[in-house]
Parts: C-alpha cells; structure tokens; sequence
C-alpha cells in the first residue's frame, strides 16, 4: 500500500494471522483479503465488484472496501476484498493477495504484503526484485487485452477484467459464478458482457496455462450467502425513505452523501410515477445546504414528508435551521453521511465525527434527535423511523450514518416490507377544528408535551398560526415574558424527554459473565462483534455489549452502565464524542465507569485495534 | 354579537367570496407610526380581497426584519412563517412543493434580500417559483438603528452624516437577468399603483418581483437620504401606469395599442400599462434592464412593471406532480406496495 499522493497509513502493514501460523505451508481457505490497486478513473470499479459478486455467488460471505481519493481521475485507489467464513465484514489491515495494476504504487504495495503473501502485476513491473518471500505472478496485460478488445479506447477498461479472471484461476474460482456476475454486472449491453467475459476467460486460460499456483489461497464454495442481497448504505437509505412515502427532497452534491439522492431519484422516477405521468414526489437540487434544509423544513411544515442529505460541510451550514426547526417544531429529516473533518477534511474518508455537534446544533438551548444506523439493513429501516419520528416529535431528526457503510457495499439480509402504517403525527384537520372550535399551536394538551398543529390549506378560519423562529407563547403569539419562555423552554425539554421512549433502543448482548461492557455505535459495530471473538479466543475474555442505536439514550442505556464495572465506548473519532454524550447524561456516580478507545486515522476501523487497544487498558 | 336594537346597519360590503374586508386583516402593528411597511400591508388586505382570494388558501412567509415581521399584521387567517435571516426563499420552495395548490407570498427587506439573503433570491428568481416577493426597501437596517443596507443609493447618507460609498444593488435588474417573469417596483406611498401592481401579482403565475420603496421613517426619511418620502415623490418616474381588470369582472375597455400594452394573465385577468415612457416594452428583458440603469445614471427612481411574461412555465408546473398537494397524498400513493421491494430486493442478489 502507497503513502505517496493520498495519506492512507499502511493498511496492509499488518502481518497476516493467516499466513503466519506454523502451518503456513497448508491451503487457506475463505479466509483473506485481496487488495486491487489502481488508478482512479480507469474503470476498475466494474471489474472488482464483478469478483465481488463471483465470491458471493459461491455462498462465501464477502465485504468490499473501495479506498479512494478525492479526484475525477489519475490519483491512486485501493479496492480491498475480504473473504471471511466466519461472516466478518470489518476492514482488516492485513492484505494477502496484491493485485498490483498502478504502476506509481507498485513497489509500495508489495513492500506492504507480509511474508507469504502473493502479487498479481504486469510483467514490465519486475516487482520481484522487491521481494523474495512473495509469491509473483507477472501477467502481459497489454497482449491479453490486445487479443480480446480490438478496439484500442475500450482497452484501459476491460484490462481490468484480466485480473479477474488470473484471480478466478489462481484462488479456483467458480467460473459459472464469475460469468454470472459479469453478465449482471453489464446486464443491460450485451456487447459489454460478452466483451468483459471473453477478458474474463483469457485471463483465467492464461494463468492456468502460464502461472504455477505457489500460494495457499484458496475460495472453495459455501451456503452462507444464499437469500441475501448485496447493497450499499446510501441505496439502502434511499430505499427506506421512499418506503416511508418521502415526497419532498431537497440536496446539494457532496461526497459522500450524494449517492443517497442519485439512488433516490432513480428509484423514484421507476416506482412513484403516476400512470397519468406525474411525479408524486419532488426533488430540487439546492442551491447550498443552507437552502437544501430550509426547503425541507418549509415543506415539512406544510406538511410533506421531506428529507435532504447531506455530510459534514453540510451539516455545518445547517445549524442554523437546525435551531429553527428546534424551535419552532419544525419535522424533517437529514441524513448525514459522515466523512473526516474538521473543515474539508479528508471528503473520501470515514469518521464518526458529527455526532457532538449534531447533538447540540445551533445556538442556544438546542437538542436534537439522533439515529444511529449500523448496516445497510439499518439504513433502510432508520429511514423510515426517521420520518415517523420527526412527525410524531414535530422536531428535525438527524439519521447519522458514515461514508463505510453509506459508500461501500454490504451483504444483507434482503429488506423487509414495512408492517405498519405511516405514523403521521398530531395533525388537526377541518373536522377537528369544528368540533374544538379551535386549537392552540405549542400547548401540551396530552402530557406528552408534543403539541397540536394545522397544515396551511386546512379550510377552517382557526386553522391558520404564525410559525417563528422568535419568541412565542402557546397561542403561537410572538412573546418576550420571562414566563412564556421559560414554559416553552421546559416543554421542549420534556418533548426530548418522551423521544427517549420513542426512538429505537440500544441492541444489547449481555452474556451475564462479565463486568466489562462495550459500547459502539454505526459502523464500528462490525470492527467490535469480530474484537469480542478475539478477546475471547486469544484472552479468554468474555465481554458485554451495547450498541446504541439512538439519541436521546433511553433508559437501557443508563441500566448496562450500571450493570458493568467497566465500560468501553468504542469509536471513530479523536474527541470521544459518543463519551461525552454519555458523560452528560449518566448519573455522575456511573461517569467514573467510562473508559474510550478511539480511532481516528480515517480508514474503517478494524477488530484489532479494538482488541489491542481495550486489552492494552485491561493491562492484560 | 350584538343585540340588533331600532334599525338594522347596512349589510357590510363583501367580495365575491362574501367575505369582509375585515377577514383579512391582521395584528396591530408594532412597526413605527408612519413606517412605509404599514402601508404596503394595507394594499396586501386590499388587493387580497377584492381579488378575493380565500385566506385559508394563501401561505405568509418572511425572513428576519422589519418589513419581515409584518405578515402578522395582515390576513390572520392565513399560515404564517416568520423564518431565519435571507432565508425565506428557500421556505418558500419548500412549502410550495410540498403544497402547490396554495398560494404564496414573501415578505422581504432590503438587507433580507440584497445581503444576508442575496444567494436564495438569486435561486428563488431563477426557479420561477410561484409566488409574490415584496421588498420593503428602505435602504436601511431598521431592527438594529439604521445602519445602510446594499440597496442603499451612492451618496446617500445616514442621520450621523455617514455617506453610503458603495453602488446599490438593484433588485429589479436582477430580478429580470435571473429569471422572474413578473418584476416591478412601486412606492409604499403610491396607493393606486400598488394596489393594481399587487392585484396583477395575485393574478400571474410564476415568480413576481415587487421592489417597493417604503421609507424608513425613523432612520432613513431625513434631508440627503434617496429612500425619504421627499426624495421618492421628488424623483420617482414611472415607466407605465398599471391598471387592473380581474377576470371575474366582465369590463371592456377601449384602449390604444400605440400607447397601452394589455397583459393576459394566467387567471384570465387583463393588466393594462399604459405607456409613459414612450417606447417602453414590458415584454423585453433587455429593455427592461436598460431603463432601469439609465435610470440609476439620472437618479431617477423607476417605478412600474418592467417586465412580465405569462408564458415560461413556473417551478411547480415543471416539477410535472400529481394535482393534489404532495403533503396529503394518502399513503396508497406514496408508498410503494410490496412487490416493488420484492423486484429491488431481487436486483440485489
């Protein structure tokens, strides 16, 4: 792995587990990771989700990592491939099969293999010179290329294919599978498919005749992938939110959040047109974030299901129609799909870094709702949520999720149609304005301090109030008392209070063996299920673990601190932000439990960091 | 009610919706006595109900200010929504997406709009969204006494004698360049100019433009001010006289071609602008932009619409939606049944 143009530490630094047993020698089976390096804009991305896909078609369980600059075109990208029949899909640092097609790279990234481990590359590259205790297999990409694509300008993309099919050859790939996913993957031209097939097939006919197998790698075919699905978090989350009956959505570009509304509009345009031709829905592309959330709460406050999403830079700019929508009870829904900050920061990386400043965005008093999704599957039902939540509350609602799982694809159980009935909210119509003969917009009729409200069009002479973001009484009148305020102050507070009961509780899994608890959230979720396994295995330490899901906590949250003598709040991001939530909300008696480990180097964060890390305080 | 004692009052005057004048009223106001922005608030209930627009159906929307703090002074009856600093258009789009058959309205200044703002009415302009923009521009910051606003005249000078060394932004000119299809500008003390200009506005669709001088009768009315009632009726130069026959009143009048230009508007109302600038053409872009510039070089304040096109399709109509509003479509329509996710579900294996 390069350190050259894109900081990217050294992923495949790491030594092998699995190339380091005494048995070195005997065959491994499902269980590495293959790393492509190439070129950003060469049209590689067909080419690894096609191996990709050829790896779960055999039932092997899989997970891909695209690693990629922030270019149009000629900066260096990693796309990492993992194997694992365990089932995990958390990044490893360690690579063992190098697919080295960037030549700028090259000898960096076989430095970084461990010993043991093998290299794809083009026979100019001589990488041998660099290394002796990796297995090479040089591959005349140009002449292969030449032989199957006559036609010079498609040759940069479907050398791309040759690799897959040595890879197909040299870990015995399934070829049905292979062809299968090529024939997906380019479904709709069937001259592309029978193109990239025929560079399929003459890279696998040339490693079999010209390479002689060295290293233990192997895929051999399973059944655990049978019935899923292969999508990504942003798809997944566009996915949830038309299901939820979005109809206003509002968004300005921005990675790596942009792909949420691409999905959207695509799914959109195919399943809520009208037979008449007309769009139930409306999408704007904004002229800034700050528009982009201002036509959201404007069209939640006329009483459309509205969303916009967006990332961190964007975020920021929201604040300040983040305290109006507080404020003034405003719904609608933003998604963040968090990348490394501060400022720019590194907009092809990940992070958990939002989760403090969305907590408390804008001036004043101001809290918000938080949705912490940890897999696609959760992208796609948070999406929903969101916007039940944000009507029932009358109060924005953030659905934080991160450019690893937003960007990256995932295999899942297939999604699950919703059983229940849109959760609209306390929304007067004419009828019930006959029968009150009238309403008043911020007063807590119910106890559960969510108030009352009308839509604008609602024909009634008392319908109508005045929405701002000053002052007001609970008949909507613009106020500066002391006692208006403070009335309004304290509601809004208890409003929080009843959304404790209402988002979606911690996933907890508490063995009843252990003082030590674990807390992560979103996507350091799949680092920290495969750390429990290794504490287990190469400690003997058994551990607890809570995943909170949302924000506010509710009250499980409180009782497994409690529960635990100690308790380590895993996350992405240097501050301890999720810490410092907790730290605000648990009795002072139970702060003193909190221990952190953090990880903020920009790249998913993987199960031995967390295992070294936790053990390394355990003083084990 | 009251008791109906002797002789009953005359039965108050009603528009054709049968409703008084006094259902569109509003709040007090809490603006300065003699303040411009009470007026143009008066020609709003004005013009709303001879128009008879039914208040349920029209949206208030505002930014932060002085003149944004008067929808609540005018039609209580309707919805209101007083939001951030500059960023009303932005509210504006989105409750009109999410309801495209209500009617909207934007309250603005001359520091909402032409600083703070500028970005989202530049977009605003360009989308032609469906809706009425009013400026009330008085050159001013009035909430935080009286520093100058980006609309304020070169030359012009504050109370402390400050003189304002910047070149003012024109509203109009940008409207024009930007896209909205109905763009004037009009004096808070003109009653009947106004009042026809808001009534056409009422009756088009698509983005209108109104810049309406309304002087700031505590910080921005004094000698060496160009946004002072003295100044405006000294200088202001209308480029046509605007009239107004709503469709709903079946009037033919004879008029000139040579001299008046008569606007189909899209409720079937008829406006008239007769001309007073001799070649004005309220149909061209480039004419309109030209007098304006000139002139600013004559200090002259250019009042009248400059410019109107009935024909470029609004934001909404090009968003194609489905006749009823998006907010209450029933969840049969926008929620996909089963098998959609089914076939997606499929695509992904």
């Amino acid at each position: 792995m390069a350190t050259g143009n894109v900081a990217v530490g050294a992923p495949g630094a790491g030594s092998s587990a699995a190339l380091q047993t005494p048995t070195s020698t005997k065959r491994i089976i499902n269980d590495f990771s293959i790393q492509v390096a190439t070129v950003n804009g060469s049209g590689s991305q067909s080419a690894n989700l096609v191996l990709l896909k050829s790896i779960f078609g055999m039932g092997i369980p899989v997970s891909g990592k695209n690693l990629f600059p922030s270019n149009i075109a000629g900066l260096p990208t990693w796309y990492t491939i993992r194997a694992s029949k365990q089932g995990y899909v958390a990044r490893r640092r360690e690579i063992e099969l190098l697919v080295a097609m960037n030549a700028e790279t090259a000898r960096e990234d076989i430095l970084s293999l461990p010993p043991g481990g093998a290299a794809i590359y083009d026979e100019s590259q001589n990488l041998k010179q660099y290394r002796d205790d990796v297995t090479c297999y040089p591959v005349p990409f140009d002449k292969l290329t030449a032989a199957v694509c006559p036609e010079a300008k498609l040759r940069k993309l479907v050398r791309n294919m040759i690799y897959v099919g040595v890879v197909a050859q040299l870990l015995s790939m399934d070829l049905t599978q292979v062809e299968k996913a090529v024939r997906r993957q380019f479904a709709k031209k069937q001259k592309a498919a029978d193109l990239n097939w025929g560079a399929i097939k003459a890279g696998y006919d040339f490693a079999a005749s010209s390479l002689t197998k060295q290293d233990p790698l192997l895929l051999e075919p399973m059944h655990a992938t049978e019935g899923k699905i292969i999508i990504d978090g942003n798809a997944a989350a566009a996915l949830g939110a038309m299901f939820a009956g979005v109809t206003v959505v509002t968004w300005y570009p921005i990675t790596p959040s942009s792909s949420v509304v691409e999905s959207l509009i695509d799914f959109m345009k195919k399943h809520r047109v009208e037979p008449d031709g007309k769009a139930s829905f409306a999408i704007v592309q904004a002229e800034d974030e700050l528009a982009a959330v201002g036509m959201v709460l404007g069209a939640g406050w006329a009483g459309a299901r509205s969303m916009t999403s967006t990332s961190g830079p964007g975020i920021s700019l929201m604040a300040e129609f983040a305290g109006l929508g507080y404020f003034a009870e405003l719904p609608g829904v933003i998604f963040d799909i968090q990348r490394v900050g501060p400022s720019t920061g590194m907009p092809t990386r990940t992070m958990q870094g939002d989760l403090l400043s969305i907590a408390y965005l804008s001036h004043g008093d101001t809290k918000h709702v938080m949705l912490l999704p940890a897999s696609v599957n959760e992208c796609y039902q948070f999406a929903m949520e969101a916007f039940d939540l944000t009507e029932q509350l009358q109060t924005p609602v953030f659905v934080l999720s991160d450019l690893d799982i937003g960007m990256n694809n995932w295999m899942s159980d297939p999604f699950v149609y919703p059983d229940k009935p849109l959760k609209r909210g306390k929304v007067l119509s004419k009828e019930d304005l006959d029968r009150l003969g009238g309403f008043e917009r911020y007063k807590d009729v119910d106890g559960d301090a969510i108030p009352y409200r009308t839509l604008p069009g609602t024909n009634h002479p008392k319908a109508a109030y005045f929405t701002r973001g000053s002052g007001h009484n609970e008949k909507a009148l613009y106020t500066e008392r002391p006692d208006d305020y403070q009335n309004l102050m304290e509601r809004l507070a208890r409003k929080f209070e009843t959304a404790r009961s209402m988002v979606p509780a911690p996933e907890i899994v508490q063995t009843g063996k252990s003082n030590i608890g674990l807390i992560a959230y979103g996507s350091s979720d799949f680092a920290v299920r495969e750390s429990r396994d290794q504490l287990i295995k190469e400690y003997g330490l058994e551990t607890d673990y809570m995943r909170v899901r949302a924000f506010p906590f509710s009250s499980e949250v409180h009782a497994f601190v409690a529960a635990h003598q100690r308790v380590y709040v895993i996350e992405q991001n240097r501050d301890g932000q999720m810490l410092s939530l907790l730290k605000l909300d648990l009795p002072a008696e139970h702060v003193t439990r909190l221990r952190s480990i953090r990880y903020f180097d920009g790249l998913p964060l993987d199960a031995r960091t967390v295992t070294d890390k936790l053990v390394l305080q355990e003083e084990i | 009610m009251a008791t109906i004692v002797g002789n009953p009052p005359p039965a108050p005057k009603t528009n054709r919706l049968g409703l008084q004048v006094l259902d569109y009223r509003g709040g007090k106001t809490t603006l300065c006595a003699g303040c411009g922005h009470n007026a143009i608030s008066e020609r709003i209930v004005d013009a709303m109900y001879e128009m008879g627009v039914q208040p349920e159906r029209l949206m208030k929307l505002s930014g932060i200010g002085c003149s944004s703090k008067t929808p609540a002074y005018f039609m209580n009856r309707a919805h209101s929504f007083n939001s951030v600093h500059g960023r009303m258009p932005s509210v504006a789009t989105g409750a009109l997406m999410a309801n495209h058959t209500m009617m909207g309205l934007g309250v603005s200044g001359d520091g909402d709009t032409a600083s703070i703002g500028f970005g989202q009415f530049a977009h605003l302009m360009r989308r032609n969204l469906p809706l009425i923009y009013i400026i009330e521009d008085n050159g001013v910051y009035g909430l935080t006494k009286g520093q100058f606003s980006a609309t304020a005249d070169l030359g012009s000078t504050l109370k402390t004698g400050v003189i304002n060394d910047l070149p003012p932004i024109d509203t109009c000119v940008m409207a024009v360049e930007l896209g909205a299809t109905f763009v004037g500008r009009s004096f808070s003390g003109d009653k009947k100019q106004l009042l026809a200009m808001l009534k056409a506005a009422i009756a088009h669709r698509g983005t209108v433009m109104l810049d309406v001088i309304s002087p700031c009768v505590t910080f921005n009315d004094h000698e060496g001010s160009t946004k002072s009632y003295k100044y405006v009726q000294e200088h202001e130069e209308a480029v046509n006289e605007v009239g107004f026959v709503p469709s709903f009143e079946d009037i033919a009048v004879d008029y000139d071609p040579g001299t008046t230009t008569v606007v189909e508007m899209h409720d079937g109302s008829h406006m008239r602008l007769r001309k007073l600038h001799p070649d004005y053409d309220p149909t061209s872009r480039i004419g309109a932009v030209t007098a304006l510039m000139e002139a600013h070089q004559q200090g002259e304040v250019l009042t009248g619409v400059f410019y109107v096109d009935t024909k470029k399709p609004s934001f909404t109509d090009m968003l194609n939606l489905v006749d009823e509003p998006l907010a209450t479509l029933p969840e049969s329509r926008t929620r996909p049944p089963r098998e959609v996710l089914d076939q997606i579900m499929q695509r992904h294996q």
